[in-house]
């Protein structure tokens, strides 16, 4: 069994509120932190930990600390992305919800880092009885002293406000939750200036996700050295996945990055295989914007190796014969799932989503969109395909923000994998209103790969 | 000692420039001029915070400058992208940039209603420039079109969205030239659309600059809707004593009457004095005005098809982007095509040219 940094005590009863979280070793590493260190000894630890970004893009969390502008006399700010949109992934909702007491605490040790005073959590909307949790804990932790002036007696001041969302997924990227949290229209800004420099109100800020800044606190507390012998390569510590779609256990499991992905999805520890003895046909590995994967490809590599649930593993192969660990939602599709319908249902949500600034996102996403319900509904084109094809590449990196490039990439994968049962739909228009092409040769072993001469 | 300001040197299609640190890589294209400036549909140099939105201006940048000249991984917004010291950027060079260029104008216009012979954008209009030089002839489009109402904002100004490419740079005219903002963005996505704040008439005095600062059709003066073909009219420049503005205008006119009044606009199409709703659309007479004399237009706008006087060729770069080559020749059009005979001087014929003028010598 995996060793458990985050969810250790998450089944301790009572844990949500104070008295037990504390009971339990709470808030140890805040009086480590402030007691003992100095703010760049906090980030040093980051550092040496290796820890990477845990909302989407993997970027390492120390390296984005030390880029803060300090200028004189400027507030700086440290956000906590808790917008959590991303389809499939549901995993900082479930920490907030069993460890808020988690996530202030490392807010804390983080804002001390960063010299964040006033530190904001944005939440997305649709968490309403999260941001009751959050309010709660946050008033618990100031009434014990942990947050207000001068905590613990050593100079430092903190608050914590709790920022709902509207609704949109696009205020789940950086600078649109900035603007968002400056009361404007959730618009992605146009970078640079990057947030490190000019964030909230035009003042340095770190915008991290919930999962990153939680892990702050194991790492103060075992030391970043210690963080970063869990795992492999630069994938250090332990990752929170939220597992769902055709699973028997579905739900949020934290791993250490050292276990495969078969283990991951057959092992009774983790989700316990494929109900009612189906196969597995495909999935998406890390939330719906990076690309599907085959079965065959999500169990081995190219290489033919056994693929491992951690960054560098997932995205062996790059695109065309990988995919990314990104935000952790770990959906499963088995034999009876159309990829095709599965396409269409992303690309609505993205046509969806798109905040229509620029215009390839603004217009290709509906486009596409239109396009799949074409061929999902069996009116389909051969050279649909084509076009579709055509319109993601496009799409990808001529945009402002990684919307984008998160609506073109799982067009473009279910295209580059699953071509076939996109030509079976239309070439086979009545059959495909009744039954699903199935799991085909999705899950045959690989041939293999031949050495390039 | 007076400090000595140094300029970057930046290469584009070939061509180098020294511009000023903080240059836009699009302002130090407009500087060579001609294909190398990249089609720009919302940046608006006078428009704090405008640009980056459309796309068009994607170019790529080969070398990022002489101390890192590692090339950028994606093509970059050229009107939000500062250049640096010894940076080479493709823009008419780079297939990359065109392709991509190519993809914007057909999302431009997959919704766009294409009725420019009703439109009185027509012939002044970005898009029609931006289709013709960079779109393909065909769509791949087969649904219906997005459509929206019409609506008028206030007594002079209607809004026709169905036409809109969302640039936002009536936005930002609203936001910083008139003193209360009532006119913003409402939705999102591709059903976001302009709006004032609840159909309200927009009362400011510098309101009428929306319609000027509109790459399309979408804002236009109701003073002049359907009264004319801006290519049937005579640009001019002219001036009065205005309390509010600078005065200084262009009228378009045909004999003595004076069909609508504009801002004198830049040869990217920029207005650089704004002027009052006044001078817009209450001073419809010659009289009202000192006349200064026709005003210069360039040669490839529609505008000066009508034998107008004072027009500029725009700058030819090919030579010069092409290293001295000379263009390769792929076609002769007097070889495939009888319209254009070398016999028939166009611009020699007095009026529209008719098919007669083209039977005549031709037996
Ligand atoms: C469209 C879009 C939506 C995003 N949504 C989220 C989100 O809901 N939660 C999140 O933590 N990061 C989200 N991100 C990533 C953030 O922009 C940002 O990279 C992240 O919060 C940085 O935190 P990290 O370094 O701790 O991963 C999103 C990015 C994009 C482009
Ligand atoms: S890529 Fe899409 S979501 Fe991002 S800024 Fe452009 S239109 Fe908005
Ligand atoms: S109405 Fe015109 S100026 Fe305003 S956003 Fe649309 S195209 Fe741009
Ligand atoms: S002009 Fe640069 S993106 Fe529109």
């Amino acid at each position: 069994m995996g060793r458990k940094l985050l969810f250790e005590n998450v089944q301790v009863e009572g844990i949500r509120g104070y008295d037990v979280y504390r009971r339990e070793g709470g808030y140890r590493s805040v009086e480590k932190a402030l007691g003992e260190m100095t703010p760049d000894q906090v980030t040093d630890e980051v550092k040496k930990s290796g820890l990477r970004g845990r909302g989407g893009a993997g970027f390492p969390t120390g390296m984005k600390w030390s880029f803060i502008a300090k200028p004189e006399g400027v507030p700086r700010h440290l956000v906590c992305n808790a917008d959590e949109s991303e389809p499939g992934t549901f995993k900082d909702r479930y920490l907030m919800e069993f460890l808020p007491h988690l996530l202030i605490e490392g807010l804390i040790v983080s804002s001390y880092a960063l010299g964040s005073h006033v530190t904001y959590i944005y939440v997305r909307g649709e968490y309403s009885w999260v941001i009751d949790i959050l309010e709660t804990a946050i008033g618990e932790a100031k009434a014990n002293g942990w947050l207000g002036n001068n905590i613990l007696d050593k100079g430092f001041d903190l608050e914590i406000y709790v920022h709902r969302g509207a609704g949109a997924y696009i205020c789940g990227e950086e600078t649109a939750l900035l603007e968002s949290l400056e009361g404007k229209r959730g618009l992605p800004r146009i970078k640079p200036p990057f947030p490190a420099v000019k964030g909230v109100w035009d003042r340095p800020t770190v915008v991290n996700n919930v999962e990153t800044l939680a892990a702050v606190v194991p790492i103060i507390l075992i030391g970043g050295e210690e963080y970063s012998k869990i795992g492999v390569g630069k994938s250090t510590g332990t990752k929170l996945i939220s597992a769902c779609g055709n699973i028997n256990k579905p739900g949020v499991y934290e791993i250490d990055m050292t276990i495969s992905v078969e283990d991951f999805v057959y092992s009774d520890e983790y989700c316990g295989g494929i109900p009612k003895g189906k196969k597995m046909k495909a999935c998406i590995p890390g939330g719906s914007s990076v690309p599907i994967l085959p079965a065959n490809l999500l169990l081995k590599t190219a290489k033919g190796e056994k693929r491992l649930m951690n960054y560098e593993s997932l995205s062996d192969g790059g695109f065309v014969k990988g995919s990314m660990l990104g935000s952790g939602g770990f959906i499963v599709l088995d034999e009876d799932q159309c990829v095709v319908k599965h396409t269409l249902t992303l690309a609505r949500f993205y046509h969806h989503e798109s905040c229509g600034q620029c215009s390839p996102c603004r217009e290709g996403t509906g486009w596409m969109e239109k396009i799949l319900r074409n061929i999902d509904t069996g009116k389909g084109k051969m050279s649909d395909i084509d076009l579709l094809w055509d319109i993601q590449r496009r799409i990808e990196g001529n945009t402002i923000c990684p919307l984008g490039d998160a609506a073109a990439w799982p067009v473009a994968a279910a295209i580059r994998h699953f071509r076939d049962e996109f030509e079976w739909h239309v070439l086979n228009p009545e059959e495909s209103q009744k039954r699903n092409y199935g799991l085909a040769h999705y899950a045959d072993p690989l041939e293999p790969a031949v050495a390039a001469v | 000692m007076a400090e000595e300001k140094k300029l970057f040197k930046v290469t584009i299609d070939n061509i180098t420039v020294e511009v000023e640190p903080g240059t836009t890589i699009l302002n130090a294209a407009r500087r060579i001029g001609g294909d190398v400036a990249p089609p720009a549909m919302c940046y608006y140099t006078t428009l704090k915070g405008s640009g980056g939105k459309c796309r068009t201006c994607l170019v790529e940048v080969a070398a990022g400058s002489t101390a890192d000249p590692r090339p950028m991984p994606k093509l970059v917004a050229s009107c939000r992208t500062n250049v640096m010291d010894g940076m080479v950027v493709k823009n008419v060079t780079s297939e990359k940039a065109l392709d991509a260029r190519k993809g914007i104008v057909e999302f431009l216009l997959i919704n766009h209603p294409l009725d420019c012979p009703i439109c009185d954008q027509a012939g002044e209009c970005s898009l029609q420039d931006l289709s013709y030089e960079h779109g393909t002839e065909g769509t791949r489009y087969t649904f219906n079109r997005r459509v929206f109402e019409k609506h008028d904002i206030g007594p002079y100004i209607q809004l026709h969205m169905t036409r809109c490419i969302l640039c936002y740079r009536c936005v930002y005219v609203a936001d910083q030239l008139t003193n209360r903002r009532e006119h913003g963005i409402l939705d999102r996505g591709d059903h976001s659309e302009i709006a004032t704040y609840i159909h309200k008439a927009l009362e400011n005095d510098f309101i009428g600059n929306v319609i000027d600062v509109c790459p399309v059709g979408a804002l236009t003066d109701k003073t002049f809707r359907f009264k004319n073909r801006v290519w049937f009219l005579k640009p001019l420049d002219a001036h009065r004593d205005c309390p509010r503005c600078s005065g200084k205008v262009t009228l378009w006119n045909r004999g003595e009457e004076v069909f609508r009044v504009t801002a004198r606009k830049d040869q990217w199409g920029e207005v650089k004095d704004f002027i009052c709703n006044e001078c817009r659309f209450e001073k419809k007479k010659t009289a009202d005005w000192v006349i200064e004399g026709p005003t210069r237009i360039d040669r490839h706008s529609v505008i000066s098809g009508n034998h107008y006087v004072d027009t500029v060729a725009p700058k030819e770069t090919l030579p010069e982007v092409m290293g001295g080559r000379k263009p390769k020749l792929l076609m002769d059009i007097n070889q495939v095509s009888e319209v254009n005979r070398k016999d028939i001087d166009l611009s020699g014929i007095q009026g529209p040219a008719h098919s007669v003028d083209f039977e005549k010598e031709n037996s």
